[in-house]
């Protein structure tokens, strides 16, 4: 299996599909870039999904090739870790709509053999799911053991469950939501129109140009606000002042926090398409997980052989427990088996990929237990 | 290692492969024990994280919460037994809590300290303080136990909520002991409960 080219980092896979999507169309070929870690087992029993958040990547624990840093969740994945490919065998696939490989607004049409740009069709949370689980049996993996995810993650694992209920024996949702509330929807909006307001972005076709930076740092700078706590801001920042003694009564960056935003701003643009944020921001504003179950929650579990394991964190008011509550809720009242735990943090929503020994304890033994 | 005596009655009591909702669960002790020993689908809710960590990481499902504020969620006769040990002292409606025990649950197992237990009535009785004993611990000022109740309260109150009791062990110092005296005598009592209707 060591020489079976479906395997390895930087993985890539041309799918014919057709995929048909949750808005009517449909899309083919499917382009999915992504990484496999492990071996899978002879049963195909070891299968671990994990499911990126929204400017993430399929580099879960491997050195990004561009950008040369770790992967985002070394905490949670790797040797000695609670998934670890010396007992998993891991994917992590680049989402569909993102621009890290996977087809998304920057793939080049087959028909017109530019790129989609606008013309990329709108996607949905489960359409991304339906394109992993064609990966998945590209790979040769029937069930999995876990599906895992934080944030978008999160909701990409609970439509896993919800969608193919009898290919997911567990279920980790972390710092994540069944839906988006409309102040979830508001930021993301302030984000969209902060690119569309970019001249440089010219209704999606800027490929050929200058792309719309000034407009996707001011959506990435809204959008890191909401991934912090009040309390983790202060304590990082506070009210100091970044390179100089006093307020320059003007509008430079005087405060440390600015600095802070207008950095994860501009590096934010290097490493991410505007699109694919448009494109990925409206799939998690369209997420409910409730409404494509005919309004309630529970049914979206029915019957689910699933065992699921929520996890929250104090300090997420993005994603706050009340929302992981409502999904326990839920599956308390569809019957399937359930965990939830809210973890203490200062880091707000970002917590999830922090370190977290609590966190790593409490996924380490649920992955552990008998399914 | 061997259950809490209270937890103890409750598992030899348990029909095996039942549905169990284990309310207080605590670190999944005695879910543990009724999963391995009896084929039971065992259920939790506990207020403490790390607690809830702690059953989880043993493979327990068990859920965060306030048996005060979420047993509301459960749906309807959801369990063959609803078990509260040690718990409905803590709570701050322990008559709710009991409702929605018989509600959940076909049955429900409740066991509580006694706190006519001879002991606890010498310590108020000489010491004129909040009695502070092997049996309650704690000053009057950090315990959870916002409800202290006897036997005999028990006893009157499920009697006047028209519950039936289908069984009643009584403990001290770890061993069973009689009905009769149980008031006075009993450290622990343990309750196996039913609706009449």
């Amino acid at each position: 299996m060591s020489h079976d080219q479906r395997f390895g980092l930087q993985r890539h896979a041309r799918l014919p599909g057709p995929l048909r999507l949750d808005g009517g169309g449909s899309l083919s070929p499917v382009e999915i870039a992504y990484e496999t870690y492990g071996t899978l087992s002879p049963d195909g029993g070891n299968a671990v999904l994990i499911c990126h958040a929204l400017t993430g990547d399929q580099h879960v624990a491997s050195v990004h090739p561009r950008t040369g840093k770790p992967g985002w969740w070394t905490r949670m994945v790797g040797e000695g870790r609670p998934i670890d490919p010396a007992r998993h065998f891991i994917v992590c696939a680049n989402v569909l709509g993102s621009c890290m490989g996977s087809s998304g607004p920057a793939s080049l049409d087959p028909l017109t053999v530019k790129p989609f740009a606008m013309s990329f069709p709108v996607i949905t949370i489960r359409d991304m799911v339906r394109a992993q689980a064609m990966l998945l049996d590209h790979l040769g993996v029937g069930k999995l053991a876990a599906v895992v995810g934080g944030s978008m993650g999160g909701m990409q694992a609970l439509s896993w469950a919800a969608t193919y209920p009898e290919r997911v024996a567990r279920c980790v949702v972390i710092a994540s939501t069944a839906r988006h509330t409309a102040q979830n929807i508001a930021f993301h909006e302030v984000g969209r129109q902060a690119v569309m307001a970019d001249p440089k972005w010219q209704g999606g076709a800027y490929y050929d140009d200058e792309p719309p930076a000034a407009g996707l740092a001011v959506a990435r700078m809204a959008a890191h606000i909401t991934y912090l706590s009040e309390a983790g801001l202060t304590e990082k920042f506070g009210r100091r002042l970044q390179g100089r003694d006093a307020k320059s009564f003007g509008f430079d960056a005087d405060f440390q926090v600015e600095s802070y935003l207008r950095h994860q701003g501009i590096s934010f643009v290097d490493r991410f398409d505007a699109n694919s944020y448009l494109y990925i921001t409206r799939a998690m504003d369209y997420f409910d997980l409730a409404e494509e179950h005919g309004g309630r929650l529970a049914n979206a579990f029915k019957g689910s052989a699933t065992r699921f394991c929520l996890v929250s964190f104090d300090t997420d008011w993005l994603y706050p427990t009340a929302e992981s509550r409502r999904v326990v809720h839920a599956l308390n009242a569809a019957g399937a088996a359930a965990s939830f735990v809210e973890l203490s943090s200062p880091y707000g929503h970002d917590a999830f990929l922090l370190d977290s020994p609590e966190l790593n304890r409490v996924v380490d033994g649920f992955l552990k237990a008998a399914a | 290692m061997s259950l809490r005596p209270d937890l103890g009655i409750i598992a030899d009591h348990v029909t095996a492969g039942a549905r169990v909702l284990d309310i207080g669960c605590g670190d999944g002790e005695l879910m543990a024990a009724l999963r391995d020993g009896k084929r039971c689908d065992a259920r939790g809710l506990e207020i403490d994280a790390g607690n809830v960590a702690a059953a989880v990481a043993r493979g327990l499902s068990v859920v965060q919460g306030d048996a005060d504020r979420d047993l509301a969620d459960y749906p309807d006769e959801s369990f063959d037994y609803a078990i509260l040990s040690q718990t409905l002292q803590t709570a701050r409606a322990p008559d709710v809590v009991l409702d929605h025990l018989l509600r959940i649950g076909r049955r429900a197992f409740v066991s509580f300290p006694n706190f006519a237990h001879w002991r606890v009535r010498l310590s108020l009785l000489w010491g004129g303080r909040m009695p502070v004993t092997k049996l309650l611990p704690e000053r009057w000022y950090d315990t959870p136990n916002i409800h202290h109740v006897t036997v005999d309260d028990f006893r009157a109150f499920v009697r006047e909520r028209g519950v039936k009791v289908e069984g009643a062990w009584f403990l001290s110092r770890g061993r069973q002991t009689t009905a009769a005296g149980a008031n006075a005598f009993a450290e622990h009592a343990v309750f196996l409960l039913s609706r009449t209707d």
